[in-house]
């Protein structure tokens, strides 16, 4: 498989804790990759790290490189709002914007980057919701406002928001966590059919979550990357011995 | 034995408490009673001030007030118009200065800068807040009236902007600061630059809050007397000209209440009346957005 999103040597501190300790990791593309291990081991700042989120965080520093497509994303030159439309970013609490339609929140991408025909606009907002399964669901209140739904309605919307933009990568942070298990359930399943044209990579604290859904899958732990191998084989022969044990349930 | 005194106790205390019921239910019946004054007192002069400024203004309040500009000294009737467009010219151009540089400092406060510098604007914001107005007017005269050599609206819209910024600057950054990173991080993520993140998300998610404290702003410049009075000074006609000195509401309230006339006075108990009713309704919308901005 070819790596879509390669980190070679990633570090990332705040002040003076070092939170990810030089990572190296290869995410192939148009597949899942999990990012797994016990609570502040980094693997939701990597994921923050991919699309530049970061830089808006007082005090926090990242060095190393991030390859997308060979582009180095924290290279000179390089543009954070070019990147983060190619990287979507989905979060853990649902997070559509209070103040828009369910309409206006698919296309909160274009809008809040200035204006877009109509036409079009209807277009993306079926597509996108269509894809992630929502559309059948929400068609007929399409101007009602997004806070109306349910949490894992307002996920999905989330989802179909991000890839309206037609990103490269879309990366979640635990999207499934603040869910009920039918709403998870969906989100799963929406995940595997994303994977046809988008490449994912998923944190989870739900080590279930990640065996059902991802291809790969790697285990941090205290911001170091312990081990990263296809799912199956992590969770049936793990190389490193803290990898059974966390996998086991013997410490996290 | 830890166990048993833990017991014997709390039956002590329970008995205590039953013994001691009345003397508390009295204690709370004087203390509620106290309250009841205290409330009584802060009530009485608002009430008394607010009825004797209808009681007053009500029988000298006609449409001539509003339509005519002073008479000459010794003419009865006339009115206020000049002071009423004249305070509105001067509230519109102080919110025209003094509105953007609040809400972009706020802006500035609440989600670029850096801790330091933030401090230290914040510091001066409620310095420049607490300085009597009157020493606003001075500075104001000696900065714009004495180089320009002429009392104008615009030094007085000038002084009264410097009074709106502190307020609109602290309450937009208040507001700013209570709006979710989430929502923030929503939006960068979709590949949105800060700063239209910045105006269509955040501060459009404030924008009832703010709205609030704008209100609350021009409620409290359109009472100002202070740093007018040697900034535009007043004028008993109509002014044509911003380098002009403008009469203000306020303004012609002083001047005709401390005249030797009976109809002045008269006049300035409307004047009086017209402003009350103005900053009443001005708190009540900026009470209603604060409320509304709640529900959402």
């Amino acid at each position: 498989m070819n790596s879509k999103v390669k980190l070679d040597d990633l570090n990332v501190h705040f002040g003076g804790t070092h939170a990810v300790k030089g990572v190296t990791i290869d995410f192939p593309a148009n597949s899942v990759t999990a990012i797994i291990g016990p609570s502040g081991c980094g693997k939701s700042t990597v994921l923050r790290a991919i699309n530049r989120m970061h830089d808006m965080t007082p005090g926090a520093r990242v060095s190393g490189r991030i390859l997308l497509d060979e582009t180095d994303i924290y290279g000179r030159g390089v543009d954070p709002v070019a990147i983060r439309r190619r990287i979507g970013m989905v979060f853990q609490k649902p997070n559509p914007f209070p103040a828009m339609s369910i309409h206006d929140n698919v296309i909160a991408g274009y809008k809040l980057n200035g204006r877009m025909r109509r036409d079009e606009a209807d277009e993306i907002v079926e597509t996108s919701l269509q894809r992630v399964a929502l559309w059948d669901e929400v068609k007929d209140r399409l101007k009602s406002n997004a806070m109306e739904l349910s949490g894992g309605q307002q996920q999905r919307l989330c989802i179909a928001r991000t890839i309206a933009v037609r990103p490269d990568v879309i990366l979640m942070d635990e999207p499934a966590s603040a869910l009920d298990p039918i709403s998870t359930l969906k989100i799963e399943e929406l995940i595997e059919e994303l994977k046809e044209r988008y490449t994912i990579i998923i944190v989870t604290h739900n080590m279930q979550q990640a065996a059902r859904v991802s291809d790969v899958t790697a285990f941090f732990y205290l911001g170091e990357l312990i081990e990263c191998d296809v799912t199956k084989k992590i969770f049936t022969t793990p190389d490193r011995k803290q990898t059974e044990d966390y996998i086991t349930g013997r410490f996290g | 034995m830890n166990v048993m005194t833990s017991i014997d106790r709390s039956a002590a205390e329970q008995r205590n408490t039953m013994r001691s019921l009345p003397l508390r239910n009295t204690k709370n019946t004087i203390m509620t009673l106290l309250m009841g004054g205290a409330l009584l007192a802060v009530l009485f002069p608002l009430g008394l001030i607010f009825v004797h400024i209808v009681k007053m203004g009500l029988s000298a309040i006609s449409l001539d007030f509003f339509l005519h500009i002073p008479r000459p000294t010794g003419e009865v009737g006339g009115g206020m118009a000049n002071g009423m467009v004249g305070s509105m010219v001067l509230i519109a151009m102080a919110s025209l200065m003094g509105i953007p540089v609040g809400i972009f400092g706020a802006i500035y406060l609440s989600e670029y800068g850096g801790s330091r510098i933030s401090t230290v604007i914040r510091f001066c914001a409620d310095v420049l807040s607490g300085i009597p107005s009157i020493i606003t007017g001075m500075v104001v005269y000696s900065m714009l009236v004495v180089p320009m050599k002429g009392f104008s609206a615009l030094a007085g819209a000038f002084a009264l902007a410097l009074i709106m910024i502190p307020i609109v600057l602290r309450t937009t950054e208040e507001q700013l600061k209570m709006v979710p990173t989430s929502l923030r991080e929503a939006s960068l993520a979709l590949g949105v630059p800060l700063w239209r993140t910045t105006l269509k998300v955040t501060l459009r998610s404030a924008l009832t809050g703010v709205m609030t404290g704008i209100l609350l702003a021009i409620a409290r410049i359109a009472g100002e007397t202070a740093p007018l009075l040697f900034t535009a000074l007043g004028n008993q006609f109509w002014s044509s000209k911003l380098t002009q000195p403008i009469a203000a509401l306020p303004l012609q309230i002083f001047s005709f209440a401390i005249a030797p006339y009976d109809d002045w006075h008269r006049l300035a108990w409307a004047g009086a009346l017209v402003l009350v009713v103005t900053m009443f309704a001005l708190s009540l919308t900026a009470r209603y957005f604060g409320r509304s901005g709640h529900k959402n």
